[in-house]
C-alpha cells in the first residue's frame, strides 16, 4: 500500500472518503455486535400487542372515518347525494369534492427528490373518476359503525366516459415508457433476433404474471389531527419524509410543519412506500372537521385506494451454442400502467446483470390502462422478470441436456454484461455449490415426471435470484453522545418487520466503539433527522451511511473537546478510531479515552453530531448486486393437480448478515411471498368494468401455515467492500427466482411446463 | 351482565353492531387485539372466550355478555411473558409484529382443543384421542392465522417448543 | 352496516315467536351472517341470537345422531360418535374454514351459509342473488370458482359448505321450527337450484329455524372419506370436495355407496347419478368413470371452470379406489 494509499485510507476510516465505496468499510471483518444473532429489541412488545401501530393511537375528541368508493372506472359524477349520509346516527360530516379543501395534486413518485405521490391525479378535487373504486366521498363520525353505515348511504350516479380495461386490448397500443426506473426502456447489444434464428438450439418463449396485492397483515391506516395550523400524521408508511414533504407540498404548508409518526408499519413490502390518497384525504377531512380523524381502511378499502403489482407479459428469448453459451438473450415485453403513475415493473432489470451474451435485446412497454395506479412490491420486477428469465433457462437447459447449475456456469460473466463494470462482489456460483450440496440436488432425476410417492409426482428445481444493491440519498443521522459513555443514533427510518431498531443498533455499536446495549436507535418519526425510504433493500446502506458520515463528525467534535490534557492530545482525525467506549489511535492500543472520561472534563451532558450520507456515487461506479440459488422440492397430486412444496432452500450472496436470526427471517419472508406469486396469488381485474373481485383475504390467497414447509438458508457472507457495513440489502430478494423454482421443479415433477402464474391447480389437470 | 375481558367487567355496548373486536381496541383501547381484514379471513382479531379461540371481528360483544374474554394483554401478568410469547422471540416468529398476538392466541387455543383429543384434518386416525402435535397438525391447525412477513417456520417451531417440548423445534435450521 | 337489534333466544319456541317478524334474522356463530352484515350484503334490522338454543348431540334409538342446530362445528367434529361413526362428517367439517371459524359456526349456520361468489360480495355488480333481476355478472365473468351443474341463467353460484356435502351424502334430516309449526326435510330439499329465483338459497319458510339434523344410521359410513381440493393447502373454500362413502359385498360389489359433491352446484350435490351407475357394481377404473361421466352429463362449464368436470372424474376415481382398498379416507 502506498503512503498515498495509506492516507486515503486513514480518510475514509473517519471523515467519509470522497469517492464512497473506494475504500472498503473498517467495520469488515472487525469482531464486534455485528454479524451476532440478537432477539429483536422491539420483541417483548410485539408479543404482547403493545406496539402501537398508526390506528392506535388515542386522540381527544377522534372521528372515524369510513370511505365510499366510485362504481366505474372513468367519467365524472353526474349526482352525489350525501343527504342519507349525513343524516345518519352519529355522523359529523360528509366530505366530497365539493366541500373537501383545496389542494395541489400529489408530485409524482421520482419526479422530486422528495416527491411521494403514487400517482399525480389530484384528490377529490372535482367530480370526475379515474378508476373504479376511487373515493368519491369520506364520511366521518362518532364510531366506526355510524361511520360505515353512512358511508354505504352516499348514493352517486355517473356519467360514464370509455375506459381501457382489457390488459389484451390496452396491450395493441403500447408504449415505451419515458424511462424504466431510471434506465431506458430498450437496450440492445448486437442484433439478438438475427442471433437466434441463427443459433443451433434455440427456446422462445411466452410468460404471464397476474396482478398481486401486498396483503399487508395490518391494513393501510391513519390517524390525523392539526394543530395550530401544523398537521400530525401517525402514519403506516416506508417513507416518512416522502408522505411529509408530499402532504405539506399539496397543502401549500411549510414542510416543517407536517409531522409524519410511524414507528410501527404492519408489514409494507412495497404497498405502504408510497402517498396514497387515503392520508391525503384523512387530513384533509381532519382539517375540515378540526377535529382528530382515524381512517383504518377496510381490506376491501386497502384493495380499492393502495396499488399493488401490475400484470406482465414477458418474451424471452434465448439462442445458444452447444456448449450452452448465449450467441442471443431477448427479455421483452409489457406491462399494465397508468398515465398517472411511473412504475413500470422493471421485469428486464435482471436480464442485464446476470449471463454472459453475445447479444442482449432487452425491451420494456407499458399499456395504459384506466385503473388505479399500480406500485413496486418486494422485488418489483425482478420477481416477475426472473420467472420468465429462470423458466427459460430451464427449458434451455433441457434442449441442450445440460444441468441447469451447469449452464449458469457456463454463463457466468467477468463483468457487468451491459454496463461492462466491475462486480463489486459476485458469488453466484458458489450460492449454487452450496445450495446444491445442502438440498442434494444430485438426487433431481433429469427426466421429467419419474419419481412419485402414492399418487404424489416430485420434483427439483432451481433459479438464480437477483437483486440490485441500492442506497438512497438524501440520507442523515444524527448521534447524541451522553455524559454516561451511551449513544442514541437517530434517523427517520422504518420498522416493518426487518429489524431495523435491532440491526442498526448492533452497527452503530460497532461503528461508535461501544456495547450494543449502550446504543439505542430511534426512528419512525419525521422531527428525527431525514429518513430515506424503507424500499429497494436499501435502508440498511442507506442508514450506515449516514450513521458512519455522524460518526465522522462526532470523532472530530470528541477530539477538539478532548483537548490537551488527553491521551489524544496531538492527534489528528484521521490517526484514530471509535473503540472500547472512547476514541483511540490506530495501531498503539495504549492511547486511548473514553467517552464518558472526555465529556466529563470538559463538562458537557452530551455531544450532538450531524450529517448527511454522501451521495450513492459506488452505484456508477460499481455494478453491486446480490445473488442467490433457489431451490425448490414439489409434490404434485396426478389426481388433482396440486402443488405441494416439501422443501426449500435458499443460498444468498448478499454481503455481511448483520444480524443471522432477523436476516434468515427476511430472507424466509421472500421466499414465502414467492412462494403465493408461484402458487396461489392473483388479483382478479374484470375487463368488463375495472373492478378487482376478489378485495378479500379470503378469496386473494396469501400463503397459510400448511402451504409453509421448512426453510433452509445459507449464506455465503463474503462482505462486499464497496457497501457500507460490507453489507447489501436482504429485504427483497428472496422472492426473487421463487416463482421459477417452483415451476421448474412442477415440470421436474410432471413433464408440464407452467409459464402462466399462479400455478393452479386446474392449469395441471 | 357484563362481559368479562382480562377479569375486568365491561359493558355491553348500545350498539348491537359493536363487534366484540371493534369493543376491545375503540372503546376499551385494548390495541393488542388487531384488525386484519374484519372479514373473518386472516386471523389477526383471534381471542380467547371462554377459552375457545375464536375471530373478535365476526363475534358480536352483545354475543359475549357474561363471558369472559382473554385477549393478548391478558395472557400474563403484567411485565412478565407467557412461555409462548418468549419462543416466539426465541425462535424469530414474527417480523412486523401484527398477527402476531392473534397468532399466540390462536395456538394457546390450539394446544387446549389438541389436549382434548380435538382432531385435525390431517390427523390420520380420527379416533385417536393422543394427538401428537408434530410439525404438519400444527402447520394445518394454525393455518387460520395469516402471516405476511412469512415468521411461519419461526411460529411453528415456537408453539412446537412450548407445547410438545424442545424436541419439536427441529425442522427450520439455522 | 345497518343498525340492528339484538336479543338472545331462550328456547326454540321464544326464537321463532320473535323471528317471524320481517327484517329478522336468526344469528349462529355470526362467521358468514355478520361478515355478508358489513359487506351490506345483508341488512336485518334485528338479530334473534339463536346460539343459545340445543347443542346437543344424542344417539338416536335407531342408531343414528340428533344433532342441535346450535352444535358447533367443532364440537360436531370432534365428537366421538361423529369420528367412530360418520368420520367422512367429521373430516368434511374438518376440512373447512379454520380452527377459529370452526369454534364460532354452529351447525344450522353452516347449512344457511351463503354463496362466496365474488358478484355476490360486491354491490357494485349485478347479482340476481342479491338483487333479484339485476341481472348475473358472474356468468362472463370470473367464474372459476363458479357451477358446472344445476345452474341457470340467472345464476351459477355454489353453495360454499363441506360440511353439508357429507350431510348429503348421509341422507341426513332437517328438523325445522316456523310459525307454522314444526316439519322435517330430507336434507337434500333444503337447498335448491337457483333456475329464475338464485335470491332464494333453501326452501325454508320466511321465520323457519333449523333445530336439529337427525342423521340416520349408515353402516356405509365407516369406510368413508371426503376429499376436498382447493387453492391452498389450507383455509379455502372448495374448488371441487367428494363425500364418498362405500360397503362392499363379499364378491367387492358395491353393496352400498354415497357420493355427494361441492363446489359444483348450487347446492350441495348428491351424485345420485354416478351412486346408480355403482351399485351392486365391482367399482374397477372404467365403472368409476363411467359413474362420473353419468353424473356429470348434464354438466354445463363456463369459461374458466371446465377444470370441475376433470376433477370431479379424478376424484371420483381416486376417493373410491381407495376406500375400496381400505385406505384410510384421510384428506390429502
Amino acid at each position: 500500500m502506498s503512503l498515498l494509499d495509506t492516507v486515503r485510507d486513514a480518510a475514509g476510516r473517519l471523515t467519509g472518503h470522497p469517492e464512497p465505496g473506494a475504500v472498503p468499510d473498517p467495520l469488515i471483518g472487525k469482531p464486534g455486535a455485528i454479524g451476532r444473532s440478537l432477539p429483536r429489541i422491539d420483541g417483548p412488545r410485539k408479543v404482547r400487542g403493545a406496539a402501537r401501530f398508526a390506528a392506535e393511537v388515542p386522540a381527544d375528541g377522534l372521528l372515524y372515518a369510513a370511505v365510499a368508493y366510485s362504481a366505474i372506472a372513468r367519467g365524472r359524477i353526474a349526482f352525489l347525494d350525501t343527504t342519507a349520509a349525513e343524516r345518519a346516527p352519529g355522523v359529523v360530516l360528509v366530505m366530497d369534492h365539493r366541500n373537501a379543501p383545496r389542494l395541489k395534486p400529489p408530485a409524482l413518485f421520482m419526479t422530486k427528490p422528495q416527491a411521494a405521490g403514487a400517482s399525480d391525479l389530484p384528490i377529490m378535487q372535482d367530480d370526475s373518476i379515474h378508476w373504479n373504486g376511487e373515493a368519491v366521498a369520506v364520511v366521518l363520525a362518532h364510531t366506526q359503525e355510524q361511520a360505515e353505515h353512512a358511508a354505504a348511504l352516499v348514493r352517486a350516479t355517473y356519467e360514464e366516459a370509455p375506459a381501457t380495461l382489457d390488459f389484451e386490448a390496452a396491450k395493441r397500443r403500447s408504449r415505451h415508457p419515458d424511462s424504466v426506473m431510471g434506465e431506458k426502456p430498450v437496450l440492445e447489444q448486437g442484433d439478438a433476433e438475427r442471433a437466434l434464428a441463427d443459433a443451433p438450439v434455440s427456446v422462445d418463449l411466452i410468460f404471464r404474471t397476474p396482478r398481486h396485492s401486498h396483503a399487508a397483515i395490518e391494513p393501510h391506516a391513519v390517524t390525523a389531527w392539526w394543530e395550530d395550523g401544523a398537521l400530525v400524521l401517525h402514519d403506516a408508511t416506508q417513507v416518512l419524509n416522502g408522505v411529509r414533504w408530499t402532504l405539506a407540498d399539496m397543502f401549500g404548508i411549510a414542510e416543517d410543519r407536517v409531522r409524519v409518526l410511524s414507528p410501527f408499519v404492519g408489514g409494507g413490502f412495497g404497498g405502504k412506500g408510497s402517498l396514497w390518497s387515503h392520508q391525503v384525504l384523512a387530513a384533509a377531512a381532519a382539517k375540515l372537521a378540526g377535529r382528530p380523524v382515524r381512517l383504518n381502511l377496510s381490506r376491501e378499502g386497502v384493495f380499492r385506494l393502495a396499488g399493488g403489482r401490475t400484470p406482465t407479459e414477458q418474451r424471452v428469448a434465448l439462442g445458444a451454442r452447444e456448449d450452452g453459451t448465449l450467441l442471443s438473450l431477448i427479455h421483452t415485453g409489457c406491462v399494465a400502467m397508468t398515465p398517472h403513475n411511473n412504475c413500470p415493473e422493471q421485469f428486464t432489470f435482471p436480464a442485464r446483470h446476470l449471463y454472459r451474451a453475445d447479444a442482449i435485446r432487452l425491451e420494456q412497454s407499458v399499456a395504459d390502462m384506466d385503473m388505479l395506479a399500480n406500485t413496486f412490491m418486494r422485488a418489483p420486477g425482478e420477481s416477475v422478470g426472473t420467472f420468465a428469465l429462470e423458466c427459460a433457462l430451464d427449458e434451455l437447459a433441457e434442449k441442450l441436456s445440460l444441468d441447469p447449475i451447469e449452464l449458469r456456469r457456463r454463463l457466468e460473466p467477468e463483468r457487468d454484461p451491459t454496463s461492462g463494470h466491475e462486480f463489486s462482489s459476485r458469488h453466484l456460483l458458489r450460492c449454487f455449490e452450496m445450495g446444491a450440496e445442502r438440498f442434494g440436488w444430485h438426487r433431481r432425476a433429469p427426466t421429467p415426471g419419474t419419481r412419485r410417492e402414492g399418487e404424489w409426482q416430485i420434483g427439483l428445481g432451481v433459479a438464480t435470484a437477483t437483486y440490485p444493491y441500492q442506497r438512497m440519498p438524501g440520507g442523515a443521522a444524527r448521534i447524541v453522545l451522553n455524559r454516561d459513555g451511551r449513544a442514541v443514533v437517530s434517523m427517520a427510518s422504518h420498522e416493518m418487520g426487518m429489524g431495523t431498531a435491532t440491526a442498526q443498533s448492533q452497527a452503530a455499536a460497532d461503528r461508535l466503539g461501544l456495547p450494543v446495549e449502550d446504543v439505542t436507535f430511534e426512528y419512525g418519526d419525521t422531527s428525527l433527522p431525514a429518513g430515506t425510504i424503507a424500499g429497494g433493500s436499501s435502508q440498511t446502506a442507506s442508514i450506515a451511511a449516514a450513521v458512519a458520515a455522524a460518526a465522522a463528525v462526532l470523532a472530530t467534535e470528541l477530539l477538539k473537546l478532548a483537548g490537551n490534557d488527553s491521551p489524544l492530545a496531538g492527534l489528528g482525525v484521521d490517526e484514530v478510531e471509535m473503540r472500547d467506549g472512547g476514541i483511540g489511535a490506530r495501531e498503539q492500543p495504549d492511547r486511548h479515552e473514553r467517552y464518558d472520561s472526555i465529556l466529563r472534563r470538559a463538562g458537557r451532558d452530551e455531544l450532538v453530531a450531524d450529517a448527511k450520507a454522501p451521495p450513492p456515487r459506488e452505484l456508477k461506479r460499481w455494478s453491486m448486486h446480490s445473488f442467490g440459488a433457489q431451490f425448490c422440492e414439489v409434490r404434485v397430486s396426478a389426481v388433482t393437480g396440486e402443488v405441494r412444496v416439501s422443501r426449500f432452500l435458499g443460498a444468498f450472496d448478499c454481503g455481511r448478515i448483520l444480524n443471522p436470526r432477523t436476516a434468515a427471517s427476511q430472507f424466509r419472508g421472500g421466499i414465502i411471498m414467492g412462494l403465493g406469486l408461484a402458487l396461489t396469488e392473483e388479483t382478479q381485474f374484470d375487463p368488463r368494468s375495472g373492478r378487482i373481485m376478489n378485495p378479500s383475504l379470503a378469496e386473494y390467497h396469501v400463503p397459510v401455515h400448511m402451504d409453509v414447509p421448512p426453510i433452509e438458508v445459507v449464506w455465503t457472507e463474503q462482505p462486499d467492500p464497496r457497501a457500507p457495513l460490507g453489507a447489501r440489502g436482504i429485504g427483497e430478494i428472496g422472492i426473487t427466482g421463487v416463482g421459477a423454482a417452483v415451476a421448474n421443479a412442477v415440470y421436474n415433477a410432471t413433464g408440464r411446463r407452467i409459464r402462466d402464474l399462479p400455478i393452479t391447480p386446474d392449469k395441471l389437470l | 351482565m357484563p362481559i368479562l375481558v382480562n377479569d375486568r367487567p365491561v359493558f355491553v355496548p348500545d350498539d348491537a353492531r359493536v363487534s366484540l373486536l371493534d369493543l376491545l381496541r375503540d372503546r376499551l383501547e385494548l390495541f393488542g387485539t388487531k384488525k386484519g381484514c374484519n372479514q373473518g379471513a386472516c386471523g389477526a382479531c383471534t381471542v380467547l372466550l371462554d377459552g375457545e379461540r375464536v375471530l373478535s371481528c365476526l363475534t358480536l360483544a352483545a354475543q359475549c355478555e357474561g363471558r369472559a374474554v382473554v385477549t393478548v394483554e391478558g395472557l400474563a401478568a403484567d411485565g412478565a411473558l407467557h412461555p409462548l410469547q418468549q419462543a416466539f422471540i426465541d425462535h424469530d416468529g414474527f417480523q412486523c409484529g401484527y398477527c402476531t398476538p392473534g397468532q399466540i392466541c390462536s395456538a394457546i387455543g390450539m394446544a387446549a382443543e389438541a389436549a382434548r383429543g380435538m382432531p385435525s384434518v390431517v390427523t390420520a386416525d380420527l379416533e385417536a384421542t393422543d394427538i401428537l402435535l408434530d410439525r404438519d397438525e400444527l402447520r394445518e391447525r394454525m393455518s387460520g392465522n395469516l402471516c405476511r412477513c412469512g415468521a411461519h417456520n419461526g411460529i411453528i417451531d415456537a408453539i412446537g417448543e412450548v407445547f410438545r417440548g424442545p424436541e419439536s423445534a427441529g425442522g427450520a435450521p439455522r | 352496516m345497518n343498525p340492528v337489534s339484538y336479543v338472545r333466544a331462550a328456547d326454540a319456541g321464544a326464537a321463532v315467536a320473535m323471528g317471524a317478524a320481517a327484517g329478522t334474522r336468526y344469528l349462529g356463530g355470526g362467521t358468514n351472517l355478520v361478515d355478508l352484515m358489513r359487506e351490506n350484503v345483508e341488512a336485518p334490522s334485528s338479530l334473534v341470537d339463536v346460539c343459545g338454543l340445543s347443542a346437543a348431540i344424542e344417539d338416536t334409538p335407531e342408531g343414528g345422531l340428533l344433532i342441535g342446530g346450535a352444535a358447533r362445528n367443532s364440537a360436531l367434529a370432534g365428537h366421538p360418535a361423529v369420528r367412530a361413526r360418520f368420520p367422512l362428517l367429521s373430516r368434511a367439517i374438518l376440512a373447512g374454514a379454520s380452527g377459529q371459524i370452526r369454534n364460532m359456526a354452529t351447525v344450522g349456520g353452516n347449512i344457511l351459509q351463503r354463496t362466496r361468489c365474488t358478484y355476490f360480495y360486491d354491490d357494485a355488480a349485478r347479482c340476481n342473488k342479491r338483487a333479484p333481476g339485476a341481472g348475473c355478472d358472474a356468468i362472463d365473468g370470473f367464474n372459476r370458482i363458479h357451477a358446472i351443474l344445476g345452474a341457470s341463467s340467472a345464476c351459477v353460484a355454489t353453495h360454499p359448505s363441506d360440511m353439508c356435502v357429507a350431510l348429503a351424502a348421509l341422507d341426513a334430516e332437517v328438523m325445522l321450527s316456523g310459525p307454522e309449526g314444526e316439519r322435517r326435510l330430507p336434507f337434500e330439499a333444503v337447498h335448491r337450484l337457483p333456475d329464475g329465483q338464485p335470491d332464494r338459497d333453501t326452501t325454508l319458510l320466511p321465520g323457519e329455524l333449523i333445530t336439529a339434523v337427525r342423521l340416520p344410521p349408515l353402516a356405509a359410513a365407516r369406510r368413508s372419506a371426503y376429499r376436498k381440493v382447493r387453492d391452498r393447502a389450507s383455509y379455502a373454500f372448495a374448488l371441487v370436495s367428494l363425500a364418498a362413502a362405500v360397503e362392499l359385498d363379499a364378491a367387492g360389489r358395491l353393496a352400498e355407496v354415497r357420493l355427494a359433491l361441492g363446489g359444483v352446484a348450487h347446492k350441495p350435490w348428491r351424485a345420485r347419478a354416478a351412486e346408480a351407475v355403482l351399485r351392486g357394481q365391482v367399482p374397477d377404473e372404467i365403472r368409476l368413470k363411467e359413474a362420473a361421466a353419468a353424473e356429470l352429463a348434464q354438466a354445463s362449464p363456463l369459461r374458466d371452470n371446465g377444470f370441475k368436470l376433470v376433477m370431479v372424474e379424478r376424484l371420483i376415481v381416486a376417493v373410491l379406489s381407495d376406500l375400496v382398498a381400505g385406505n384410510a379416507g384421510a384428506a390429502a
